[in-house]
């Protein structure tokens, strides 16, 4: 066991846990920070995906033991105060989740698209969102969604 | 409003097969009725006090209304409350939707027996069985309220109208909110059980068919949706099965004492085909899984290699005895006698796995003395709304509480509740420690419940004209309806008919999977069709046409789709177009073209067109997300995914070698037109998925002049098609 402090959403939280748990774990079931899932637990949905100092990682894969030294992370609970990011409100827009489970991990990958490029073209868009799997097949709502949003006059600052 | 017909006792609603269970709970007068958290005491309520258990309203006008479903995704969530609201007249801008509790007496929708009353959210089948309940449901709380307000302004009934949570009564000019109505709310003796008549016209609907965004859709996108894997409990400890992948195996632990001092481990407990791990974290959990050193017996399934046992089905489908003969119209036999032409084509489909999200899991607390629990899960719910928790405690069903929660989708491996009994299971021995259940992606996939291998035998035969005289369809495999559902054809104008089950049984796990038979079933009679008419020269729109002439909506649905996909235009570039089509309550046919890479053997689907009679459609928008979402699983399980079994034991294990569908891989676009009708609604969750492999064979051949006949259509099996 071992002490850890982490910055996430701009809070600093401390927890007791064995070294080398992952970091999905950490947020899920020792923060209570549910919004980030657990689906495939080897980086190939992307359901857990959380932002690192702004750069998209995979939660399930990361040991908390190398992100407790002021790394900033970010998780969907933390992206926008009242769930109006322009991401967010243009997934509504698209109503672009069924299920929803794995949303969570497509607007953390969608956000850390539009910052690098506010206007992707719609291979683009594929070729970024590639990595997070979703069974239900909203994949045209989240590609409408994203468009939406890149043409938010509001930029995506978050 | 028409007055009653029937009038029934209030006392005997809850008996009564109508399924209402009205009523209003009023908050002010009877402030613990408000509640409908206990059902308990809803039922007591319902005995003795006006309430209707469908909606909580309160004075600032706030309407609750309660959705007895679960929402996987597909959106029951709005669509049920939805009705209601329509026939209550409610302003939907003040309604907020909760889950009913899981009691099926009074949340209940009739079944498959007339009368009877579940919750189970299967088979497309939940507008369609609730159409009814809630539109009643809706028009007696309406009722009440207008009853109230003729008491309260002492005028007829006759003369008040509703409209957006107001009765108004248009002589005296006065209005009035529902909410505001609380203090003088009455409750009758007895309540009208409205007839269909005395319910809205589907044209004066005001909610139902408009664009109405879907109400969970907020909280699903900020990550506030609460899933069953997301609860949390005081004190709660964390369980752990191993379960192999050699189904119906047993295990015999070599190492418990290894094990049990593992740091954080509380306790081992053996089931009788997995060895159980309870933790006090999770991590510690699945470390302790890891190290688990198990002998495993063998099984049933030992032996059985799901790419050899083809030949196996083939014997079987050759034998001169019949199977379970399913359908018998005319006489197949005579029509072969008397058949210019005959043929005879096998098609086959590997096993496929649901691949849910969200992997099972379950969160149970049994009470210290064992003699009450609570249950946290996300289940389609099932035959028993306990799902199985009550018979492993050896406790009354009324002493257990479920808590549903949202479901990281279903796909009908959650209306298989394993999970929830082992979940039950550990918690008995834990109590009273709540305990979380997670199945991690090797155990989703290793110890799925898979739709089961199948190999389809179809024989047709025509005339010297062209017309299919007869159909016989021989299903050879394992699970019943799992493979012989879907074999008739009910809008194909076809004389002699005959469909057979063969039973070949591997000690596979097995389960519904979405669309169930209509996957390979549908797939078998929509490419034979298409292989028919290219033998006879004739178009695939043409021969369904015709075969179609009495069954008028299925035909309006095709002559849609033709149109919309410009069927008579013929497709350049190297693509082609194929059509299928399927009637799984709602009747659709859908059109897709396709091109193919003939170096790699990847096909590429560029669009997708569906013409779709669902009845009455309630949330036209949420319809077409249910095409869409149909279209995409249809696609990812026809060209990606393949569970193989190499001497009984599965051999994948997670998405690296379970492939879904990406998003490189979706069609510029799915588009989907929907047919106006006023007949009641039909599901529409399983009708895209199974046109998916019959119109991409049907496009494949029109491209290559080849069959793809066994599915997937991996690129190994399109290059072979392309050689042959």
């Amino acid at each position: 066991m071992a002490t850890f402090q982490l910055d996430i959403n701009n809070t600093k939280h401390k927890v007791e846990v064995t070294e080398g748990t992952s970091l999905l774990w950490v947020l899920r079931e020792h923060l209570g920070l549910t919004g980030t899932k657990y689906s495939c637990g080897i980086g190939q949905c992307g359901a857990c995906m959380v932002h690192i100092d702004n750069e998209p990682m995979r939660a399930c894969l990361l040991q908390v033991d190398n992100y407790a030294d002021g790394q900033k992370i970010k998780t969907i609970e933390g992206l926008s105060k009242n769930g109006d990011h322009p991401v967010q409100k243009a997934w509504i827009e698209a109503q672009a989740p069924q299920c929803g489970y794995c949303q969570a991990g497509q607007i953390m990958q969608a956000v850390a698209l539009l910052k690098k490029n506010p206007n992707p073209t719609r291979e683009e868009i594929k070729t970024h969102m590639n990595g997070i799997l979703c069974r239900c097949g909203t994949y045209l709502r989240i590609i409408k969604a994203i468009e939406l949003a890149s043409k938010t006059p509001t930029s995506i600052e978050n | 409003m028409v007055q009653t017909k029937a009038e029934i006792s209030r006392r005997n609603f809850l008996k009564s097969s109508s399924g209402v269970a009205l009523f209003i709970g009023i908050s002010g007068i009877l402030p613990q009725l408000i509640s409908c958290k206990d059902p308990n005491k809803i039922k007591e309520q319902l005995a003795q006090q006006p309430l209707t258990a469908w909606v909580k309203l309160s004075e600032d006008g706030l309407i609750t209304i309660y959705n007895p479903a679960a929402e996987m995704g597909q959106g029951s969530m709005t669509s049920l409350p939805l009705i209601f609201a329509e026939e209550m007249d409610a302003d939907w801008s003040m309604v907020k939707v909760e889950f009913s509790p899981q009691e099926s007496e009074i949340y209940g929708s009739p079944g498959w027996n007339p009368g009877s009353k579940l919750m189970f959210t299967v088979g497309s089948r939940t507008t369609n069985s609730y159409y009814n309940v809630m539109r009643k449901a809706g028009a007696q709380a309406r009722y009440v309220l207008m009853n109230s307000a003729a008491k309260h302004w002492e005028v007829p009934i006759e003369e008040l109208t509703t409209s957006n949570s107001h009765v108004l009564h248009g002589r005296t000019n006065q209005k009035i909110n529902y909410g505001a109505l609380i203090p003088f709310l009455e409750m009758q003796e007895t309540l009208p059980d409205f007839s269909e008549a005395q319910l809205k016209n589907p044209k004066d609907f005001k909610l139902v068919g408009k664009d109405i965004p879907r109400t969970e859709i907020p909280a699903k996108v900020i990550g506030s949706a609460m899933f069953a894997i997301d609860i949390r409990l005081p004190e709660m400890v964390y369980g752990v099965l191993e379960r192999g992948n050699l189904h119906g195996s047993k295990p015999k632990l070599t190492n418990e004492a290894e094990i049990l001092a593992m740091d954080g481990v509380v306790r081992i407990i053996p089931l009788d085909y997995a060895i159980g791990v309870v933790a006090k974290t999770l991590e510690q959990a699945l470390s302790a899984k890891k190290s688990l050193k198990i002998d495993w017996s063998d099984s049933k399934a030992s032996g059985h290699n799901s790419q050899e046992i083809y030949s196996t089905y083939e014997k079987i489908a050759s034998q001169k005895e019949k199977g379970k003969v399913i359908i018998e119209i005319g006489d197949v036999s005579k029509a072969k006698k008397t058949a210019a032409k005959t043929y005879a084509v096998d098609y086959k489909n590997d096993y496929v796995y649901h691949a849910q999200m969200e992997p099972l899991n379950a969160v149970v607390k049994v009470a210290e003395d064992g003699g009450s629990a609570e249950v946290w899960v996300g289940s389609q719910q099932g035959m028993d709304t306990k799902l199985g928790v009550p018979k492993i405690l050896g406790i009354a069903p009324e002493n257990v509480k479920v808590h549903l929660q949202y479901l990281g989708g279903g796909f009908g491996r959650r209306s298989m509740n394993d999970f929830v009994e082992e979940c039950a299971n550990l918690a008995k021995e834990m109590a009273p420690l709540p305990v979380k259940l997670i199945w991690t992606r090797e155990d989703d996939v290793t110890y799925g419940a898979f739709r089961p291998l199948s190999l389809q035998r179809l024989t047709a035969n025509t005339d010297f004209k062209g017309n299919i005289t007869s159909f016989s369809h021989t299903v050879v495999g394992d699970g019943g309806n799992l493979v012989a559902s879907a074999v008739t054809n009910d809008h194909y104008d076809i004389p002699n008919q005959f469909a057979e089950w063969r039973e070949a049984s591997n000690g596979i796990r097995l389960k519904h999977w979405r669309a169930v038979g209509h996957g390979p079933n549908k797939f078998a009679i929509e490419c034979m069709l298409d292989e028919i008419a290219r033998d006879q020269g004739l178009d695939p729109l043409h021969l369904r046409r015709k075969l179609m002439a009495k069954a008028p909506r299925a035909l309006a649905t095709l002559e849609k789709v033709a149109e919309l996909s410009n069927w008579n235009t013929p497709s350049v570039n190297g693509r082609a177009k194929g059509m299928a089509f399927v009637e799984h309550g709602s009747l659709g046919t859908g059109v897709c073209e396709i091109s193919v890479d003939r170096s790699t053997g990847n096909i590429k689907v560029h669009h997708f067109w569906i013409a779709l009679d669902a009845g009455v459609v309630v949330q036209p928008d949420n319809v077409k997300a249910q095409m869409e979402g149909g279209i995409i699983m249809g696609m990812s399980s026809v060209l990606k995914e393949q569970i193989t079994i190499v001497n009984g034991r599965v051999q994948q294990s997670n998405y690296h070698d379970y492939n879904l569908l990406r998003m490189q891989d979706v069609p510029d676009s799915i588009e989907t037109v929907i047919l106006e009708s006023a007949e009641v609604p039909e599901g529409v969750g399983e009708t895209a998925t199974p046109m998916v492999p019959c119109a991409i064979a049907n496009a494949f051949l029109r491209l290559t002049g080849k069959p793809l006949r066994h599915l997937p259509f991996s690129p190994e099996r399109v290059l072979q098609a392309l050689n042959s």
